[in-house]
């Protein structure tokens, strides 16, 4: 579904990666080694050189704000523009759901001041799982939740997987990618390699 | 013109004298503001007074050529200090280029205007007219401009976050930035706004006082200070407006990135 090739950045690259519909993978590796970097360069944030198709489709051949509603990137520290929690998200069919599926079903009337990181990071899931993207680039998102919290995401995230979504997701919990059922891969001094299963888990 | 009182060199000296009194008391107490007093108000002393000459030679020649070329270095000179006021700048030409830009534009085109539409001096390139009023768009759209450009730069470097955030929801870099783009605007409207709401009550303005003060009816000097601030505020609106969009087409792109690398600067 979504296809990477030679992707290079001044910084990272060159790096290959296919992911399928429904398919998850998850990325690990050393602070630095350039991890979010590869998630901004798939979302267009930065600028990058090489292919990047969805379903035959090149990167190019739509407008960045397409692409980025069709391959939402979640990164690890969220960001919030207005004072309110609501004015950061359309009204759509789906929000309440949502919502009530991370635990923050009454987030909608707080102020983005008092929430948690954790809150944080799952209201800026939330926010991005609205426009039903096909692929997922998650930097890290449950690295600020208690562990019930981690369940409830999780298990939304295996449900976006049965509804053939991708998920490429950053992670330091070692356990994540088994309970997601994701493809390993390292990523060390700016490139990606599929890691080796009988490697043990460091 | 009748009531004009000439002043001696002298004169100013005497005036001086509170200015000196202010020196005085930065030393005693230890301010530290002495020399930067000192130095501006020689460095204003000798601007002007070269100013003076400059003007008269002018006004003297009557030459086009003359006019045009002392308007362009009035301009190069506002656009340095654009340049110079703004925290954070676009890097290469565009740092320079884009306030001398806007200002350019926005002057000229109101200048022009007033010049041939309004005052109709003979020749419409009158230094007489065309400099002085050239003077003040330009001082004031460069006020506007400064401020409109550093409010949005800061804004941007500091934003970066929330921009990116917006961005990533699939919005253009128009929407994305558009909290910061009020910002700037404001920011780049406020002094003529300001002045437009305190002139007359709390000051009267420089050129008005100046022509009552050469003898002319109080009711004639309003009259051309009101098309003097109708003037810069439109001119001023205009450079800002140019600026600010013109910046931030800069600094973004047609994939709707934030491209803070073509900022440089940022110490606060």
């Amino acid at each position: 579904m979504l296809t990477i090739r030679e992707l290079k950045t001044p910084l990272i690259g060159p790096i290959d990666l296919a992911l399928h519909a429904g398919e998850a993978v998850a990325i690990s590796g050393p602070s630095g080694a350039g991890k979010s970097l590869f998630l901004r360069a798939i979302a267009d944030l930065d600028e990058s050189t090489g292919h990047i198709a969805l379903d035959d489709t090149e990167r190019e051949a739509m407008p960045a704000p397409e692409w980025r509603r069709k391959v939402a990137y979640v990164p690890a520290e969220s960001g919030w523009w207005a004072d309110r929690v609501q004015d950061h998200f359309t009204e759509t069919a789906n929000l309440s759901s949502l919502l009530q599926q991370v635990g923050l079903a009454d987030a909608r009337s707080w102020e983005v001041a008092r929430l948690s990181t954790g809150e944080r990071q799952r209201l800026a899931l939330v926010r991005a799982l609205q426009a039903e993207p096909q692929v997922l680039l998650l930097d890290e998102p449950t690295s600020a939740l208690d562990p019930p919290s981690v369940t409830l995401v999780e298990t939304l995230l295996k449900q976006q997987l049965a509804a053939k979504r991708s998920l490429l997701i950053v992670s330091h919990d070692p356990d994540q990618p088994g309970r997601l059922g994701a493809r390993r891969f390292v990523m060390d001094k700016g490139g990606l390699m599929e890691a080796s299963c009988q490697e043990p888990e460091a | 013109m009748t009531g004009y009182l000439a002043l001696t060199y002298w004169d100013l000296v005497a005036a001086s004298v509170f200015l000196l009194l202010n020196a005085v008391f930065s030393i005693v107490l230890d301010l530290g503001l002495t020399r930067t007093l000192i130095v501006s108000a020689l460095r204003m002393s000798v601007q002007l007074i070269l100013v003076g000459l400059v003007l008269k030679a002018i006004f003297h020649a009557g030459s086009l050529l003359w006019t045009l070329l002392a308007a362009a270095v009035m301009l190069a000179f506002a656009a340095r200090e654009i340049w110079a006021r703004q925290d954070r700048r676009l890097s290469g030409l565009w740092g320079p280029g884009l306030g001398a830009a806007a200002m350019l534009v926005a002057g000229t085109l109101v200048t022009v205007y007033a010049l041939a539409g309004l005052i109709r001096p003979d020749p419409v390139w009158l230094p007489q007219y065309a400099l002085p009023l050239f003077g003040m768009v330009l001082g004031n759209t460069m006020t506007g401009v400064s401020l409109g450009l550093d409010t949005l730069h800061t804004a941007l470097a500091r934003g970066r976050r929330e921009v990116e955030a917006q961005l990533l929801l699939g919005r253009t870099r128009w929407e994305a930035t558009l909290p910061f783009t009020r910002q700037a605007l404001r920011a780049g409207f406020t002094p003529i706004i300001n002045a437009m709401a305190a002139t007359g009550v709390v000051s009267l303005p420089g050129m008005m006082t100046g022509q009552i003060l050469s003898g002319v009816d109080p009711r004639e000097a309003v009259k051309y200070q009101l098309m003097i601030m109708f003037l810069l505020g439109g001119a001023t609106g205009l450079g800002v407006l140019g600026a600010t969009f013109g910046s931030l087409w800069r600094v973004t792109d047609t994939r709707h990135r934030l491209r803070l690398d073509r900022l440089n600067g940022g110490s606060r």
